[in-house]
């Protein structure tokens, strides 16, 4: 069934995320978002290496990336809400980002509740067929007045 | 008896091991953090800075910032108990190998209430450390050491020592 309203909720998600400075620094690209979840891309930064000896990005800055394509992914859903924060967000490492590979997160919202959404998410580095690490997570849901 | 031994040389040695710990991660230096040291306790800091913004609205801090600042000052707590007797023991030189850091198995970070755009602090406790794995806690406040704005939980793959 086609919904008139999926351009304007995906436009609004996209400003969302693209007004976040902190999703900025971090050279964040939301690179797909509708109905079904969003995904977003990181470049490889020499400023975000957690390990010096072998240039693998620090835990830190892809659970930035997977929170921000969390986040993404709740604002995009038909649910509509009007905002939305983290409650929990639990990240797996699975193996170590390829040292100069960028990483895209990709990240579906399963289930929305009245007052809370659902959340998973993976993140690769250029084997899609490898994740480096998943998440899932609880978001709030701000509905708009009625 | 041996004289104890006079309070610059242990903290210099103390401060020197903390920023070799700290020393070459990139990652810390883009975030801002710093680690501040009472005997052998520490607390992380970030200062706050306006690229840690993740919702400009309100404003508030990230809650990948907030995750990175839990996860990194739950490593370094770790590290720093890990090579305590090392460094005591005055084994940490200025010429010796870099400290191999734990690697992150995974992380929950529970979120209780907005970062506010102002300073953050971080205290991490070690609940187990054995030979292959640790499980570390780690809070997170701001003007209230009482009204936590989040917590953490990790588990960490230990760094292989010879012998």
């Amino acid at each position: 069934m086609p919904d008139p309203n999926a351009d304007v909720r995906t436009k609004i998600a996209r400003q969302f995320i693209e007004a976040i400075p902190h999703a900025k620094v971090l050279g964040m690209q939301l690179t797909r978002i509708d109905n079904a979840g969003a995904e977003i891309t990181m470049p490889y930064d020499a400023r975000l290496v957690g390990d010096p000896e072998t240039g693998v990005i620090h835990g830190g800055a892809v659970s930035a990336l997977m929170d921000t394509c969390c986040g993404a992914a709740v604002m995009a859903h038909p649910a509509a809400p009007v905002a939305t924060a983290t409650l929990d967000l639990r990240i797996d490492y699975m193996r170590a980002a390829k040292p100069g590979d960028m990483i895209t997160t990709r990240a579906e919202c399963y289930h929305v509740a009245r007052s809370v959404a659902f959340v998973r998410a993976t993140a690769y580095d250029g084997d899609f067929d490898r994740p480096v690490a998943t998440a899932t997570g609880a978001f709030t849901v701000e509905r708009a007045r009625a | 008896m041996k004289r104890p031994e006079p309070v610059q040389v242990i903290k210099q040695r103390r401060d020197a091991a903390l920023q070799k710990m700290l020393e070459g991660v990139p990652y810390i230096r883009f975030l801002g953090i710093r680690m501040d040291r009472r005997g052998d306790e520490l607390t992380g800091v970030l200062p706050y800075d306006d690229k840690l913004i993740g919702n400009p609205m309100l404003p508030a801090l990230h809650g990948g910032v907030t995750a990175a600042f839990l996860e990194v000052t739950a490593i370094m707590e770790l590290t720093w108990s890990m090579i305590w007797e090392d460094m005591e023991a005055g084994k940490i030189t200025n010429d010796a190998p870099r400290v191999v850091l734990p690697k992150t198995i995974d992380f929950t970070v529970d979120y209780l209430r907005t970062g506010l755009p102002r300073d953050a602090y971080a205290r991490a406790r070690v609940n187990r450390s054995g030979r292959r794995y640790a499980s570390v806690h780690v809070e997170a406040w701001q003007d209230n050491r009482t009204r936590l704005f989040a917590q953490a939980t990790g588990h960490f793959l230990m760094p292989q020592r010879d012998g």
